[in-house]
């Protein structure tokens, strides 16, 4: 089968597939880095706290998560979230297998693994905050979470802004090892339309081209963002 | 969890291993030779060349190893071309396919940390050298190559623990390494978390390994940095 019927929107075609393999990617990757980002910032919160346990966990957290490979985390949380729900229906008196969604499952894992990066990420942004400023909310009579809202958070999101884009990146290119689960996304697609069309070739490399159109499309977004998160900068300095 | 299914499955897994290791300092060893080629290319003021590097690294940074890695077992060998040329005893093996794709993957990221390093060297430094009369080769030895080695090393330690874990995606191409072993026995007794946390944990004491060994090298490397209160922590490349 030539490339362009392969690759086209033709009945024969993988075109259409591929297209919602993208948004697939995307959804999974976007969903994983925000679940990414609340444990980023509960790791973040635990390593810059003066508590001994919350710091031993923030340290533990990215260390487990950093170094252990990202497909293992993956089978870990699909295969560990189904055993939990089937055990839990086991407790309900449902005897059958409960198999955990395959998108959640995934997307949690992408997240899970995310996590660990971005703790260190917003750990970074928060230090870089120059500490005249916190003392001088504080002096002004601000409470936390007035500080919170006013001075650490648009700061930390300015000062991440660009380790977030790798972050992104990265989430981006894990979420391809979901494919073992089964969630149609860039990776699974290629792999069954491979598996049905000849030549394999074709649709890998079609495969890894959705993935450098992704990561440049959303570098201009990043772009655009930090660009943005600069303005009240210009005055200044 | 019972003591002998846990020694039992900790052995069959501390078996696959020399696997994981090997394809580990095959393709680590392979890409840094490739990477060397293309700091050069980059650096080598030949505009084609130069051109070539840099798309070389905007795609293999940017497409998912797995995809690389799926191109190299499956795509080329569909091609009779590939199947009549002399590398095709290697690449019907998924062993070398493995190694080669995780090989070109990370020369793209260790040639860019090769390129930063070489950026961060201070001009002032190259021109006193040559004010003093160094030869290119004293000054490659004695300035260029020690600053930019230290400054190359907490994000090459970074790299080589990413290939450690990059070298789990072997199990997806037929390749018995601590991942697929620890698969294989999910597998076959149907329990769930014992065979991931101990292949988790091997894979953990690895990485921590090479954390280690890189945060003692760069002790070593730096004595006039010693004392300092920002030294090298494994926390920092784990």
């Amino acid at each position: 089968m030539n490339p362009f019927d392969a690759l086209g929107f033709g009945p024969r075609g993988w075109g259409a597939a591929l297209l919602q393999g993208a948004l697939m990617t995307l959804l999974v990757a976007t969903v994983g880095l925000l679940i990414g980002a609340a444990i980023g910032a509960l790791v973040a919160g635990s390593k810059l706290s003066h508590g001994r346990l919350p710091q031993a966990f923030g340290d533990a957290y990215t260390a487990i998560f950093r170094g252990v490979p990202e497909l293992l985390v993956v089978y870990f949380v699909y295969f560990g979230s189904s055993a939990l729900l089937t055990s839990l229906g086991h407790a309900v008196g449902y005897a059958g297998f409960l198999g955990a969604p395959a998108f959640l499952a995934g997307a949690l894992a992408v997240g899970v693994i995310s996590g660990a990066y971005q703790g260190e990420l917003y750990r970074g942004a928060f230090l870089a905050i120059a500490k005249g400023e916190l003392e001088a909310a504080r002096a002004c009579g601000m409470g936390p979470w007035l500080q919170f809202r006013r001075i650490v958070a648009p700061q930390v999101v300015r000062f991440a802004l660009p380790g977030l884009n790798n972050l992104w990146q990265v989430a981006l290119k894990d979420s391809s090892l979901i494919s073992v689960t089964g969630v149609a996304e860039i990776m699974r697609v290629s792999q069954v339309a491979a598996g049905s069309t000849r030549p394999p070739f074709t649709f890998y490399i079609a495969g890894g081209a959705l993935y450098l159109l992704l990561t440049v499309f959303s570098n201009r977004v990043f772009e655009f963002a930090e660009a943005r998160a600069r303005v009240s900068r210009r005055a200044g300095t | 969890m019972d003591g002998a299914f846990l020694a039992s499955t900790f052995r069959r897994l501390l078996a696959a291993l020399p696997l994981t290791l090997e394809v580990w300092a095959l393709s680590v060893t392979l890409g840094g030779l490739v990477a060397l080629a293309l700091t050069w290319a980059r650096a080598s003021g030949i505009k084609p060349l130069e051109l070539f590097a840099r798309g070389y690294v905007f795609v293999f940074r940017g497409a998912p190893l797995l995809v690389q890695l799926f191109v190299v077992y499956y795509g080329l060998a569909s091609f009779p071309a590939v199947r009549a040329s002399i590398f095709w005893p290697f690449l019907r093996e998924a062993f070398y396919c493995a190694v080669l794709s995780l090989a070109l993957c990370t020369a793209a990221y260790q040639s860019e940390i090769f390129r930063m390093a070489l950026g961060a060297i201070p001009p002032g430094q190259i021109e006193a050298a040559r004010a003093c009369g160094m030869s290119r080769l004293t000054l490659f030895q004695r300035v260029i190559f020690p600053i930019a080695l230290r400054q190359a090393l907490p994000a090459y330690a970074t790299e080589l623990i990413s290939m450690t874990k990059a070298t789990a995606l072997v199990s997806l191409v037929t390749l018995w390494d601590v991942l697929s072993v620890a698969l294989k026995i999910r597998n076959d007794t149907l329990v769930t978390y014992t065979p991931l946390l101990v292949a988790g944990a091997i894979y953990f004491v690895v990485n921590y390994l090479i954390a280690r060994a890189f945060v003692a090298l760069e002790y070593w490397l730096s004595p006039h940095l010693r004392g300092r209160p920002a030294a090298a922590k494994v926390a920092d490349v784990l």
